[in-house]
Order: structure tokens, then sequence, then C-alpha cells
């Protein structure tokens, strides 16, 4: 069922620019009449013309959503990727409240990638929820209105005196009732509702509650979840790649011969990413790898190591450096002039980050000619899919991209280079009309780069005589996380930029500094916030401590004069909640930070103690104000996902280079969050009427700041790097193992 | 040649004695619940039973292997099994779910070792499984449950 690209034009006529998605009417196709939705992003349509995406959906009459059987069990497809997060819970449930279908009768399967059916298939910016609420609750209102329609007709009653529950269509006035099923065929006939009618939030059933549950537990808990990984198809071979050790170096010349020679390899070829070994198998893949040799050219590679690069950044802030800045926050008159009084200077610096997720990037390609086909825990699928036609020179439509759920990802698969499923279908050119699974391993992963930018922030702050903060200046270097340039790099300094904590000062100045070479960066769970949230919350507490005031209220009155209702209410929920004013024992501290990320405003205060100058955090109280709460054990989930993401990083994350080459390669040399070292976090949400926000990224800037400053609290000492622990510190742990 | 017992069947697996059992159960056996996660006994995540001991696949030689009975997750059983499983679905334990299969074979190994786990048992026993989701808080709680509920039926 192709649904014509015409039309949004005429939707947009229509209704107007004010809601991002709309609803066409019917259109009598087949035989079946479609809900369509159609994005009006004029870069939506043109990718419609260019692409009609993989394999179209079932045909529905109730949309590209929904699908009802005649057992009366619905079927939801999940548009965006399940990395984790449950999203494909929270959006069925959003579906669900709307067309009163009974939760426990519902399903939900994974969309492919489909531009046509779909729209645009990007998961990132915690923006699911976000932007798919309209869409989302229009669905199931029109097709519950058919419902309504259907069985109205049937009884011969008014539709405004009928009532939906659990899948069950109700008229009070004459007790007639007929489950979805008996009222399917005329349903579907019925025409849906131009602008179908929205429950108000205080009538949802569903959405909010403790009954929207994950779908895919039982899977998860029996192995029985497939993965990329997991994938098997006939005569298929398994790809590895040797990549160059320095970043921006580029293979000079290779001798396979011993190669070839290792059982189960079939074939060793250069791509442009390196050296590519197809094997029978995985491990024979591995073996033939280690048995290249080969030689790489490091004329345009890195070769610093991670200490030269901190001398440069801390030139770079101090104005030495190569680098120009560009202005990202002005705020008042004369912001560049000199700094007089009572002047603090901080600085900080953030390592690499490599993102870890339990699976590892792969990916399967199988090309036939014009047609390629690919399933992958695709976080981009709209992208993976046009970047896969280009590699493999054909058009988007002729890719079929499967997407899959993902072992994490925490951004990992959603680069807008898709780089490891261009180097799959790289691989898979080679071999035509046989499908090629392509493995990293983890010591690729980590070496891999494409990682959380290292940073430097240089901070100035001139205060007043109260102790608040009077002027600020920032000076922050920070390489571009995504391949277009931004001017200015804001994605390294959203969390810093708009901050309430400018709202007493007269005069605020930023400058962003974006040094460029061939360590590559990207998108990281949380982004810009992974360090600015470190940076803007680590110093208010410092500035408190100062002028001798109390965090949490300095907090306060910067909130206040900033007008800032949301954060206010958070922290009060926050104090009240972690028993703010009640002492802890001798040697433990409490530590305080409030962000706001992608629209959500989390706070959360940790419980510290040091151990042989060892942070250990055995409680994280947390307070969310996401909007209206979807999901709300899948948002506490996020926010214990999201303090165990960031803890591991404050605690050990670095990836650091020596000479341009990759210290830390596994999980013993990049230490992470293990069951010992997990506190116990707890969440509340901030009951709200306004539109949902999101949850996958704001729980995992917090938790660094707010150890830092119980650490301040107990010993009063500053902060200035990331990650607390290092070297032998982060490595020799001490956790009980067993292997 | 070698003979392996797995989930109490017998193969002849035509791999060279140093394979890791972790590829002969996934590219061979095409049991692919085990999962790759690090290669190197860090992670967890392809934790199978050897004997009824947990123990990393990644690292098992082959050669090795063919000494013991090796069960995995898709087909370890008994009640242990039955009461961890139904803690973790009723707890919504799993996010991306990649490393359950191996936390799951270790709070097993772990109840039919320790039946009331404390919090410390729990910690020993657990933290060679790595869960970058971070799932730990309801991994802990679900165990304790599913000790709960094995106290409940040996009553």
């Amino acid at each position: 069922m192709k649904r014509s690209v015409t039309e949004p034009q005429t939707a947009k006529g229509r209704f107007g620019m004010t809601r991002r998605r709309m609803i066409l009417g019917g259109s009598l196709l087949g035989g079946a009449l479609l809900v369509g939705y159609v994005a009006t992003h004029p870069m939506q349509v043109v990718g419609a013309i260019l692409s009609g995406g993989g394999t179209d959906p079932e045909p529905s009459a109730f949309g590209s959503f929904i699908r009802i059987d005649a057992d009366g069990w619905v079927t939801i497809v999940n548009k965006q990727q399940e990395l984790g997060q449950g999203i494909h819970a929270g959006l069925a449930a959003i579906i669900t409240e709307e067309l009163d279908a009974d939760w426990d009768r519902v399903r939900v399967i994974d969309a492919r990638s489909n531009f046509g059916a779909y729209g645009t298939q990007v998961t990132g910016a915690s923006n699911s929820i976000a932007t798919h609420w309209d869409s989302m609750r229009n669905a199931g209102a029109a097709a519950r209105a058919m419902f309504v329609n259907a069985a109205a007709q049937r009884w011969n009653v008014p539709p405004g005196s009928i009532d939906v529950r659990d899948g069950v269509v109700t008229h009070a006035g004459s007790g007639q009732s007929a489950a979805f099923a008996d009222l399917l065929e005329a349903a579907s006939r019925q025409a849906p509702p131009q602008v179908p009618m929205l429950k108000d939030p205080s009538a949802y059933r569903l959405i909010g509650s403790e009954r929207v549950r994950r779908k895919d537990s039982l899977a998860k808990s029996t192995g029985a979840q497939v993965y990329t990984q997991d994938v098997q198809r006939p005569n298929m071979l398994v790809a590895m790649v040797a990549h160059s050790p320095r970043f921006g170096g580029r293979l000079a010349r290779f001798d396979a011969s011993d190669a070839l020679n290792v059982r189960g390899v079939v074939d060793v070829f250069a791509i442009d990413t390196g050296v590519a070994v197809l094997a029978e198998t995985t491990y024979a893949a591995r073996l033939g790898r280690e048995a290249l040799r080969i030689e790489w050219d490091d004329t345009d590679a890195e070769m610093r190591s991670s200490s030269d690069l901190f001398q440069y950044y801390h030139d770079i802030a101090e104005g030495r450096g190569d680098v120009q800045p560009a202005d990202f926050e002005t705020i008042g008159e004369n912001a560049d002039a000199p700094f007089e009084g009572d002047v603090v200077d901080f600085a900080f610096d953030f390592p690499y980050l490599a993102h870890a997720p339990m699976e590892t990037l792969d990916c399967v390609a199988e090309i036939n000619g014009w047609d390629v086909s690919i399933t992958s825990g695709a976080h981009m699928a709209t992208i993976d899919q046009v970047v896969a036609a280009l590699t493999a020179r054909t058009l988007p439509g002729k890719v079929d991209l499967e997407v899959i759920p993902a072992g994490g990802s925490f951004g990992r698969r959603g680069l807008p280079q898709s780089d490891y499923v261009a180097e799959c279908v790289r691989i898979a050119q080679r071999v035509q009309g046989r499908a090629i699974k392509l493995i990293w391993t983890r010591e690729d992963e980590m070496a891999g780069g494409y990682y959380r930018p290292m940073s430097h922030h240089r901070v100035w702050v001139q205060t007043r005589s109260d102790g608040l903060p009077e002027r600020w200046r920032i000076h922050s270097v920070c390489q571009s996380v995504v391949p277009i340039p931004l001017m200015p790099n804001r994605l390294a300094t959203e969390g810093i930029s708009h901050s309430p904590y400018f709202s007493t000062a007269t005069t605020v100045k930023g400058k962003i500094f974006t040094p460029s070479f061939p360590v590559v960066c990207s998108l990281w769970r949380s982004v810009g916030h992974s360090h600015t949230a470190m940076v803007m919350e680590h110093i208010i507490d410092q500035l408190a401590r100062r002028a001798d005031r109390d965090p949490a209220e300095y907090r306060r009155t910067l909130y206040q004069a900033a007008g800032d209702t949301r954060r206010i209410a958070v922290l009060d929920e926050l104090l009240l909640r972690s028993e703010w004013d009640r002492p802890l024992e001798q040697g433990w501290a409490r530590g305080l930070a409030v962000i706001e990320a992608f629209g959500t405003v989390v706070g959360q205060v940790a419980e510290v103690r040091l151990e042989l100058g060892r942070p250990i955090v055995r409680r994280v109280v947390a307070v969310v104000d996401c909007g209206i709460a979807v999901a709300p054990d899948q948002i506490a989930a996020q926010m214990e996902g999201g303090v165990g993401f960031g803890l591991s990083a404050a605690l050990f994350g670095a990836v650091t280079l020596k000479d341009g080459v990759v210290q830390e390669t596994n999980f013993d040399s990049y230490p992470v969050v293990r069951m010992n070292e997990m506190p116990l976090v707890e969440t509340h949400i901030i009951k709200s009427t306004n539109r949902p926000t999101g949850m996958g990224e704001p729980g995992v800037p917090p938790i660094a700041p707010a150890v830092a400053n119980a650490i301040l609290a107990l010993t009063g000492v500053a902060t200035k790097s990331l990650p607390f622990l290092s070297g032998n510190a982060a490595t020799n742990a001490g956790f009980p193992m067993q292997s | 040649m070698y003979t392996i017992s797995v989930n109490n069947q017998t193969y002849d697996v035509d791999e060279d004695g140093q394979t890791p059992l972790l590829w002969v159960l996934r590219d061979i056996l095409k049991m692919t619940g085990t999962k790759y996660g690090c290669g190197i006994a860090q992670c967890g995540a392809c934790t199978i039973h050897v004997d009824d001991q947990p123990m990393r696949s990644c690292t098992l030689p082959l050669e090795v292997a063919s000494s013991y009975r090796i069960t995995t997750i898709e087909a370890v059983e008994g009640t242990e099994v039955e009461a961890v499983r139904a803690a973790w679905v009723a707890r919504d334990v799993p996010q991306c779910g990649f490393c359950q299969s191996g936390q799951i074979m270790s709070a097993v190994a772990l109840l039919r070792t320790i039946p009331s786990p404390s919090d410390s048992d729990i910690d020993t026993a657990m933290s060679g499984n790595i869960c970058r989701c971070a799932t730990y808080n309801r991994i802990r709680a679900a165990i304790h449950d599913a000790a709960g509920t094995l106290k409940g039926a040996a009553e």
C-alpha cells in the first residue's frame, strides 16, 4: 500500500502549520480505508519522493500503527528503536489509552524502516514520547471513533452516548455492548475522523499507571530475544575488519597469506575502513584477523597523547591556541570588559568516553543487484537506510531495513554517519547474494572512536557582596559531535547556555572553541549535558560554600530570580524526599544537582562517603519533571539506568590516547559500575499536566556533580576533572569477582 | 573432533580444541541465547553452567568443555529458574536485555547454592555480570523475590 506523496501539501494548507503531523482523510485504496499520518516537514516530503522505504506494513483499516485481529488482539507498530528504554511500551500505551483497548491484549511489533508509512524513524535526543505524543494519540483516537461510529449505526443510538473501555464498546442506555472483534468489519468501513476527539488527561486510565509495563521482559529473560548478533541466514559469512590503530591512519599494505590459511577464513580484502576478513564463523574471522600483517600509513594520523591534547585545550581556552571561538551566550552590555573584585576561576577537564553497550556493533546485510537487505538494531533507521543506499549505489527504496531491538546503544548506533552499517554494506558488495554478519569485538568498539568528546571548560565568575554571581565568562573547548559543522558548536555547551544560574548576572559571555582533528566524536547518552552539568552544578556548590550558604537555598535564590518554577518544584521535592536537613552518620555527606535536559528537569541527591579516597555511593534520591508521566515504572527504570551509566563514567570512565593509540580496549581497563557499586535509586515523579518530555537521557547528567558536591561537603576539596578514579585506582577496584 | 554435552544432548563438534565454547554454542550449535560481550571473562554475558557451576563460556576452550555437562539459558530448568524468571518479569528487570541471559544463569546458580542470599552474597555472586543499562537494583530485588518464592514453596 503506497500513499500519495502529494497529500501533505493539501493537508498543510487545510490545517495550517501549528501541528507537526496531521491526519489525512481516509482514502480508499485497494478496498481498505487508511488513516494516514504524513509528516509535513519539507525534508520528509523530499524523502518520501526519494524512497518509499522498505516493505510496507500489513494493510490495516486503522492506519500504519494499529492492526486489530479477528480475535480482538491489537497489534501496535513501534516505529522507534527499542534499545532498552522501553519505548515500545510507552508509545503503545499512548495509542491504547486513546483507543481504549485492553492493554493485556495489546502486542507490539517493531516497524521496518518505512518512510512512507511511518515518517522519519530517528530515535535520539530523548524525543520519542515527546514528538509522537500527538500522532500516537490521534492514531488511537481515530480508530476508537471508527468503532464508536460503527456501534452507533448498528444500535441506532448517538455516538456521543457510547463508551469504550478495555476493547469493549457499550451503550449504557440500552445495555448493549460489543467487543472490538464483533465490530471489526463495520468499524473498518467507517471513515476516520479528520480531527479525532482526544481525552482530557484527567480521564486517563492507562497512561501514568503502573499497568504500563514492558512487553518484552519474558523474551529477554529466556534468551529468546533475537539481537543482530544472533541473526542466522543460510550460508551466511561473518566479517571482521582490522581498523587503523590510530585515528586518521590509512592502510598502506597488507599480507593476507597467513590469514587465508586459517581454517574457516574465506576471503580477505581491503575496504575504505581497513582490511575485511570473511569467515565461516566468528572465531575463524577473529583468528584470521589476528594473522593479518598490516602496515598503516600514519601520515595524517593523530599521534598525540591525551596529556598533549589537554595541554592544547588549556592553551586554547587561554587564548594561546589556533582555534577561533564563537560566542554561544552574550548577556548584558560590555560582557567582554575585564572582571574586577571577587573573581573565582574554575577549570574542568573531561576525557573521551566510549559507549560500551553490552552488544557490540554488528549488522547483517545481503545484496542482490540493486536490492539491499539489512537487519540491524538501527537507532536511526531512516538515516541508516539512506547511507546504505548511497554506499551500495542504489535507491533508498531498494533498501529493506529490518529494525530489531539493540543490546544497548547509548548513542553509538545512532550516528548520522551510520559508520558500521556502511562498512557492512561495503563488505556485502563483495559477495553478492550471500548474507554477511559484521561483528565488532569489544576492542573494536572501545578503540573505534565516535566518543563522547573530551572537553575543557574554563569559567570565571565575579560575585556580588551577597555571594551571588554578578558576571560570568565561560570558555569551552570541545570537538563537534556531528559531521556537519554547527556554528556555534551548541551541543558542546547545552546545559550552560540559558542557565538559570545566569539570572543574577549583569553580564555573561560564553565562547566555544571547536578544535578539529582526526579523533572522531559522536552523540553519547545526554550529549553535552554529560559534561556541562558537572561544570555548572559543581560551580554552584563551590560558590554557595564560598558565600557560606546552603547549596539548596543558594540554588533556589537563583531559580527564583530566573522564574524557573519547574526547577524550584523539583528542588523542593528533592529536599523533602532526601531529608536534606537531617544530618547523616559521621563520614557520610549528601550532594545535590538539578539539571534540565531535553525538556525534562531532574534533581538528584547522592549519599556518599570516601573509603581510601574512593567515593562510595549508597543511595540516590531522584526527582523528575517530565510532563505527563506516560510509563512511571519505565521512568524509574531510566532513572536507575541513568544513575548507573553516569556513575560509571564519573567513577572510572576514560578513553585515553598514548601516541595516538587508545589504551582502554575492554572492561578490564574501562571499568563500569557493577552490582556491588550500584547505589539504591529512588525515583519520585512530579505530577504534571504538561506535554510529556523524554527520559532516556536526563537521568545521566546529575549524578557526577551530585557526587562531586558530596565530596566537596566531606573534604572541602573541589573536583577539577573526571573520572574520580583513574589508572590503578580504577582498575584495582576490589569488587568481588568470580570468573 | 570433540564430543560435548550441551543441555542433555551430545554433539560432535569438528572444531579446534582451543575454540571458546561461546562460539561453538553460538556459531556451530546455533544456540544464541548465550551472548558475546567482551571475550575476556569480564562482563558475564556468556555465563553458562558447567556441571551446575556458573562459568564464562568465552574463555572456556572446547577441549576443556567437552569433559563437563554444559547447560545454557535455552534449557536451564528447575524451581530456581522458574522463580527467577517470574521475578524478572514481575519487576520488568530487563532494559536492553542483552546481559540478562548471563544475569539469570548467575542468579540461578546463586540460589541453588544459597537459597536465601544476603545483599553481600548477591554482590559476590553477581558482580561478574555487567549490565550497562544498570538494572542492578531490580536484579537484586528480583533475586530476593525469587528467594522468597522458593522459601514459600519449601514450607
